[in-house]
């Protein structure tokens, strides 16, 4: 069996969630990677590197260089005969490119798989992880998004795979790419991070969230917020942690002023470590906490920070 | 222009789910169903489009059984003109979702497409992609801002990154995030006035499509569940646990 994986990238560096892809992909067969972008040759030689890769594809064209699922789709199917899984990682790139892909073959997709049972056979979250479905799969070929907090990432060194480029670019001219404003900031990813501090409607204020960036330096951790955080403008969106914003399960997630709803929970609870910061003792938030402080978080916090130094 | 939203049936986000016991499902009988959230900003963002005259007509579609009919009042309540449901007591995947979508948009010709990003129930997120790819337009997925000109959208996404926004050229399809607008409730003169809006019905056969699914679900279990810890007394306490007993600091 020969398993496609679609890389994460950004035309500079590869994202980690592709290495967790690639883990999911080596329990079903030989592993090749297809790097699409433009100029995106240094990807292409550090997804060579990664361990248990046979081949790397090198899909490089102006067409390609924003990610529009117009143009890398039809791409896709293109190179897919010959492979019996194409994965994904199931961040937004993902999300955008894999169903469209699937249709265009008329299979199914099967979304966010947090383990390969066999070659046919997967498990997902479904009612936002309050139940996980196995299902099996009929199509001849699977498309499938991998949420990689399922997955320990592959060794990203070890491999030496070869290189091969895809021609046959097209631009379908249905869509291009405007601008972006993404957040910039030195501290780890959010999906990636050993370490997060979300805080949530409890901040009361964007100007609060200082409080959590002091601890996220000291601990080298990611911040993240709750939908009502994110709505009432206190972060931007891409903080938000949840069913239906980002997935993240590090070592350790502090919780501050969120209250603990189901869909937060969702993107979680399978933090190995979870604490919970609330005034409220009876916070759903402490029924999934493995250390629980009710204290308002406005005292907590500094004190907190302070503790760390010590 | 025409305006198609599609509006799907769930259970209620507020609903604590139980799998049956026989683990083959999520219990859905007597539990309070509603319409997908993402939905609710799909139909808003459609109204919206009416009310500042760039859309002529509001069409709420939905497949799946006779009580759908409820999901798309609702709908007719909140601004949509008409519905339309494709009747079915079977499961729909995405994919034959999309192929009935492809078949009411060819007779009804709309230039945009709103959908949500994903069914709260069964967290897909695949249905407008589809819908897209079948019909060869663009897609703006993640939506939280439009703005039409002649014979394009601007769609602001919600990416991973933060935001992008991308140029489509229409017809397109579009996918709701949450942050695109605040839905709005039906009044009651509205919900009142809703009871006269038509609502086609069809089904799959008639529309000549084939939705038996691709996917077979062997097994729906619980999660492991999570054992509550222990509550500290301050914060040295609790720097003391994470260091000396989690070992995560
Ligand atoms: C379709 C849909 C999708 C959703 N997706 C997501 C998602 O992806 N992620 C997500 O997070 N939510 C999501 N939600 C929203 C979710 O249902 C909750 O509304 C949200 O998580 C609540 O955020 P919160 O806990 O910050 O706010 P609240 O529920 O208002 O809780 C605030 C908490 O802060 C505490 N607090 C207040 N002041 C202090 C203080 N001074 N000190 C200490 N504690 C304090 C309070 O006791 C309270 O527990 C979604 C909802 C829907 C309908
Ligand atoms: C426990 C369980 C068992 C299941 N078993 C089966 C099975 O045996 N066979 C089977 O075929 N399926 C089965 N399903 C699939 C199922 O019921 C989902 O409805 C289907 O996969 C669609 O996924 P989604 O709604 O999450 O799509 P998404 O792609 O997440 O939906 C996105 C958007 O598409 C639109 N949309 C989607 N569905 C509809 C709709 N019906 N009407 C109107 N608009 C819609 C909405 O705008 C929605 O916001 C099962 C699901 C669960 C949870």
């Amino acid at each position: 069996m020969s398993v496609l994986v679609i890389a994460e990238h950004d035309n500079a560096e590869l994202k980690p969630a592709t290495l967790n892809t690639v883990a999911a992909a080596t329990q079903l067969g030989d592993v090749d990677i297809l790097v699409a972008g433009d100029n995106c040759s240094a990807v292409a030689d550090t997804a060579a590197k990664i361990a248990g890769v046979g081949k790397v594809l090198k899909a490089d064209a102006p067409a390609l260089k924003t990610g529009l699922a117009e143009n890398i789709a039809p791409m896709i199917v293109e190179l897919s005969s010959g492979y019996s899984h194409i994965l994904a990682p199931a961040t937004t790139h993902g999300k955008n490119i894999m169903p469209r892909v699937a249709a265009l073959l008329d299979v199914a997709q099967i979304s966010e798989i947090t383990s390969v049972v066999s070659a046919d056979t997967f498990v997902r979250p479904i009612y936002a992880g309050n139940a996980m479905a196995t299902v099996q799969s009929a199509d001849a070929i699977k498309i499938i998004t991998v949420r990689t907090t399922g997955f320990d990432a592959a060794p990203a060194e070890g491999g030496s795979a070869t290189l091969e480029d895809v021609s046959n670019i097209m631009d379908a001219a249905l869509s291009s790419f405007v601008g972006q404003e993404l957040t910039v900031s030195e501290r780890p990813e959010l999906t990636s991070a050993k370490v997060v501090i979300s805080g949530g409607r409890g901040m009361q204020s964007g100007e609060n969230f200082p409080m959590l960036e002091e601890i996220a330096d000291k601990l080298g951790a990611a911040v993240g917020a709750s939908r009502a955080a994110v709505d009432a403008g206190f972060v931007p969106n891409d903080y938000q942690v949840g069913q239906t914003g980002k997935v993240v399960a590090p070592d350790l997630y502090i919780a501050v002023g969120i209250s603990g709803a189901i869909q937060h929970l969702a993107g979680m609870k399978d933090s190995k470590v979870i604490v919970a910061i609330n005034k409220d003792e009876e916070a759903p938030i402490f029924q999934v906490a493995d250390y629980g402080l009710v204290d308002d978080l406005f005292e907590a916090v500094p004190a907190l920070s302070a503790e760390l130094d010590k | 222009m025409k305006v198609l939203v599609a509006v799907k049936r769930v259970v209620d986000y507020n609903v604590k789910i139980r799998v049956n016991s026989d683990q083959t499902a999520v219990e859905t009988a007597n539990v309070k169903m509603s319409m997908n959230p993402f939905d609710e900003i799909a139909v808003e963002e459609g109204i919206r489009l009416k009310e500042a005259g760039t859309a002529s007509e509001l069409i709420a579609f939905s497949i799946g059984p006779k009580q759908s009919q409820e999901t798309i009042r609702t709908a007719l309540a909140m601004g949509a003109d008409r519905g339309i449901l494709v009747e079915t007591d079977t499961m729909v995947e995405p994919l034959a979702v999309a192929k009935c979508l492809k078949a009411v948009v060819e007779k009804e010709n709309p230039d945009l497409v709103i959908v949500g990003k994903q069914a709260i129930d069964d967290d897909s997120n695949q249905t407008g992609q589809m819908l897209a790819a079948l019909l060869g337009w663009s897609q703006g997925t993640f939506a939280s801002n439009l703005d039409l000109s002649d014979g394009s959208i601007k769609v602001t996404r919600e990416v991973d990154g933060g935001l992008e926004t991308v140029d489509l050229k229409m017809p397109a399809v579009v996918t709701t995030d949450l942050r695109l607008n605040e839905p709005r409730y039906a009044s009651l003169p509205n919900i009142m006035k809703a009871k006269k809006k038509t609502i086609d019905l069809t089904n799959p056969e008639e529309l000549g499509i084939d939705i038996s699914p691709r996917l077979t679900v062997l097994k729906v279990e619980e999660p492991a569940k999570r054992i509550a810890g222990v509550m500290v007394e301050d914060v040295a306490q609790l720097v003391d646990k994470l260091r000396n007993e989690a070992k995560v600091i």
